[in-house]
């Protein structure tokens, strides 16, 4: 039996490219492709890492020119300040538009209600669906990867959502090659994730190699914590704590920053990104299960949001 | 036949496990194919488990499970299958539904794990998984040797040209780690991949289930000399490392870049750079095969012209030279009317662009596919219309042989030939995985119907 390996490999290629360079090689070819193939791409930003590392993926793909699209932000009102002061000096930087649709307007209106754990994560859908039907936006742009959650590992790197934005994940595409299949009906529109195949620690090296700027949250630094299911969260107007649980200032960082209710810190001494690629290297707790109270409420957790529409 | 003459048994790759070289480090592919019954997810398991790819609360969720369900009796065994499950339906059901994309890395590389379902759809799910798979490793239980779906896992395998073949005989552990049955099976596969012509396989003794040479190597198995598959899929070749230095230069047009009016503000902000950019003209695209310097000649598709790169760029980055996979922008010498669909290759290498076009199909949808049927072609970034002129057969999966049909239906393979709106620069599928293949789309709902790979020596003129 012949070994196919060997016999080629005297006229193989000396070009090689590194684990980043393939990864982000691939994420502007997926942006590329939606802008060319969609009428009304968006970017939902949420100035969390994943979503800027998105962002500069996509002032990448279209240099010298600027990024094609505009940006959504689905703000929980519960936001980091430091976040949305980042958030707004990003969109003025590269010159783009910004959509907030605003949950806090929603539950001023009455048409959402608080829930009795205070978590907003989960309420932040509707706003989302209402904005992509009112932009009339046929592409919506995520920052998710696949290794987050055991849901998202089974998601379409271009995954179709009806129009209640319902995800069938029984009922996928297939993906094949690099062909992407973005064909849709009216009210259908797509959901498009260039980051599917990278993991946290792809996200902090690419940060690091780049010198991509990012909110403070991400760094460590002296906070009022208490300590609540596992998790350090932070003292704020929307995450207070109970009077059993006791308040001390820690050296902390986020490894994600979500809706402040629901977001826990870690303790940590990276003070650079450099010191974050390294802790991340060696953590023994995934993202999501270290920092993130809505993906514990059930195993099924993330599951069920995708399919109503969540990102 | 003996084991070592099947296995590579050699790390090839020289690249250093340094950790401050990580970012040098490259990125393998692979797939899984086999059934539940095969011991797949716990195969699946046991690679994260043991190449300490699981973090605490991912096992601790996994430990849990396996208690409530009484695994492994008292002793605290971990069904590491458990760690692989993705959707409620398949926890409630013990079955894999869809393709599941997992991520590891080990001091030699970085790991995509498409793990793919072997029971409900299994051609769908093979095809999606195996398209881009620099490997894919088949299961085998070692009790039962090879099954026609070994035979039909390893058929598609080839005709998706799959660079290397890993058959893992697993439940090594159930037949006494007897070397007479693994020496058995390799003769069955012998003979399989003689008849199909199937080149670059390994197969290796494993036990997913105790953990024998998957990542550690077996103390029962001292007759089997090869790596064991972890060390495989550290030393196998990238598709891209096998790429020829020769191989023509293409450049599927995604996008033509015009940003005068709409530059960038960190380069509108000088006036000197802005004004360099008055006549800008950048051809987006992932080069799908070869390589391309400043001052090449190409020639273009549509229209033949012949013309030279006056610039690469990756980014705000100018470059000398670009190969595949990268994403680039290119800059011609003379201005074309290029749009998306358009080809740019090296000159007097481009395909006679072809509207009458031979394919095997891999059907995948309910719906099956019969003469006459308008389709919609996608291919690298264009899109046309095709009309089905026939249904030239189907695929016998056991001995690859092509019997009359007319008609496709869902997992079936088979051979049509298709009559394109307009006539397309294809390349052949055996000499270009990403320029020789093609998706059916159903022209209405949009669904993708077929994966389709180009098989030139089919063609025919008008």
């Amino acid at each position: 039996m012949s070994n196919l390996t060997s016999s080629d490999a005297s006229k193989a290629s000396p070009n090689h490219l590194s684990l980043l360079d393939t990864l982000e090689s691939e994420a502007i070819h997926i942006i590329r492709e939606v802008v060319a193939e969609f009428e009304r791409p968006v970017l939902l930003f949420s100035g969390g890492k994943d979503s800027v590392v998105v962002l500069h993926l996509a002032a990448k793909a279209f240099y010298p020119g600027k990024v094609p699209f505009p940006v959504l932000h689905v703000d929980t009102g519960h936001n980091f300040p430091e976040v949305i002061d980042f958030r707004d000096r990003t969109v003025d930087r590269l010159g783009l538009k910004l959509v907030v649709a605003s949950v806090q307007d929603y539950i001023d209106r009455g048409i959402l209600f608080e829930r009795p754990d205070g978590t907003r994560n989960p309420l932040q859908t509707l706003p989302l669906l209402d904005a992509i039907t009112e932009g009339k936006y046929d592409a919506v742009f995520g920052g998710a990867r696949r290794d987050e959650d055991k849901a998202r590992a089974k998601e379409r790197i271009i995954s179709l959502r009806d129009e209640f934005g319902q995800w069938d994940p029984r009922n996928q595409r297939p993906e094949l090659w690099n062909l992407y299949n973005g064909r849709h009906l009216p009210g259908q529109h797509v959901r498009a994730f260039p980051i599917s195949n990278w993991t946290e620690l792809d996200i902090w090296r690419y940060i690091e190699r780049e010198g991509i700027e990012l909110p403070p949250l991400y760094l460590a630094h002296e906070r009022e914590v208490y300590r609540r299911d596992g998790m350090w969260r932070a003292v704020g107007p929307v995450s207070m704590p109970e009077p059993n649980e006791t308040v001390e200032t820690r050296l902390v960082r986020y490894r994600t920053v979500g809706d402040m209710s629901c977001t826990g810190a870690v303790e940590s001494h990276a003070v650079s990104i450099a010191d974050v690629v390294i802790e991340v290297a060696a953590s023994t707790l995934t993202e999501r299960g270290a920092t993130r109270a809505d993906d514990r409420i059930s195993e099924a957790a993330m599951e069920d949001r995708k399919k109503e529409g969540y990102f | 036949m003996s084991a070592q003459e099947i296995s590579a048994g050699t790390t090839a790759s020289g690249t250093a496990a340094s950790g401050t070289l990580e970012a040098a480090r490259g990125l393998f592919r692979f797939a899984t194919a086999g059934s539940v019954d095969d011991g797949k997810s716990t195969l699946v398991g046991r690679l994260l488990h043991d190449s300490k790819s699981v973090l605490v609360d991912q096992l601790e969720a996994v430990a849990r499970t396996s208690a409530e369900r009484g695994f492994g009796g008292d002793e605290g065994g971990l069904d590491l299958a458990l760690l692989t499950d993705g959707l409620r339906a398949e926890r409630e059901q013990g079955i894999t539904i869809d393709v599941a994309y997992r991520y590891f890395s080990t001091a030699e590389r970085s790991f995509i794990l498409a793990d793919c379902p072997g029971h409900v759809q299994y051609t769908r799910n093979m095809v999606t998984g195996a398209a881009t798979a620099d490997a894919v490793i088949v299961l085998i239980d070692a009790r039962h040797g090879v099954l026609e779906q070994t035979r039909r896992h390893l058929s598609v395998v080839e005709l998706l040209r799959v660079p290397n073949v890993i058959v893992a005989v697993n439940k090594i552990d159930l037949v006494d780690y007897s070397q007479q049955v693994f020496d058995d099976i390799l003769g069955q596969l012998a003979t399989i991949t003689r008849e199909l012509n199937l080149s670059g396989i390994h197969a290796i003794p494993v036990s997913a289930l105790v953990g024998d040479n998957v990542v550690q190597r077996s103390e029962h198995t001292d007759w089997y000399q090869g790596p064991t598959l972890l060390e495989l899929l550290e030393s196998l070749p990238a598709i891209d490392e096998l790429q020829a230095a020769d191989d023509p230069f293409r450049l599927p047009v995604q996008y033509v870049l015009r940003p005068q009016g709409a530059l960038a503000p960190s380069v509108a902000a000088d006036p000197a750079t802005a004004d360099s950019l008055r006549d800008y003209r950048g051809y987006l695209g992932q080069i799908s095969s070869g390589s391309i310097s400043v001052g090449d000649a190409v020639e273009l598709y549509p229209g033949g012209f012949k013309t030279t790169v006056t610039g690469i760029a990756i980014a705000d980055k100018k470059v000398a030279t670009a190969f595949a996979p990268q994403s680039v922008a290119l800059e011609l010498a003379d201005q074309f009317d290029l749009a998306r669909g358009a080809v740019i290759a090296a000159a007097g290498t481009l395909s006679e662009p072809v509207n009458n076009l031979s394919g095997e199909l891999f059907w995948l949808d309910p719906r099956p596919l019969v003469a006459g049927q308008r389709l919609l072609l996608k291919t690298g970034t264009v899109t046309t219309q095709v009309i089905v002129s026939a249904i030239e057969g189907r695929r016998n999966l056991d001995t690859l042989a092509i019997d009359p049909a007319d008609k496709l239906e869902i997992n079936d393979i088979g051979h049509a030939s298709l009559r394109l709106a307009a006539a397309v620069p294809i390349d052949d599928y055996a000499q270009n995985r990403r320029s020789g293949a093609f998706l059916l789309i159903h022209p209405q709902d949009g669904a993708t119907l077929a994966a389709g790979i180009h098989t030139a020596q089919n063609d025919f003129a008008i």
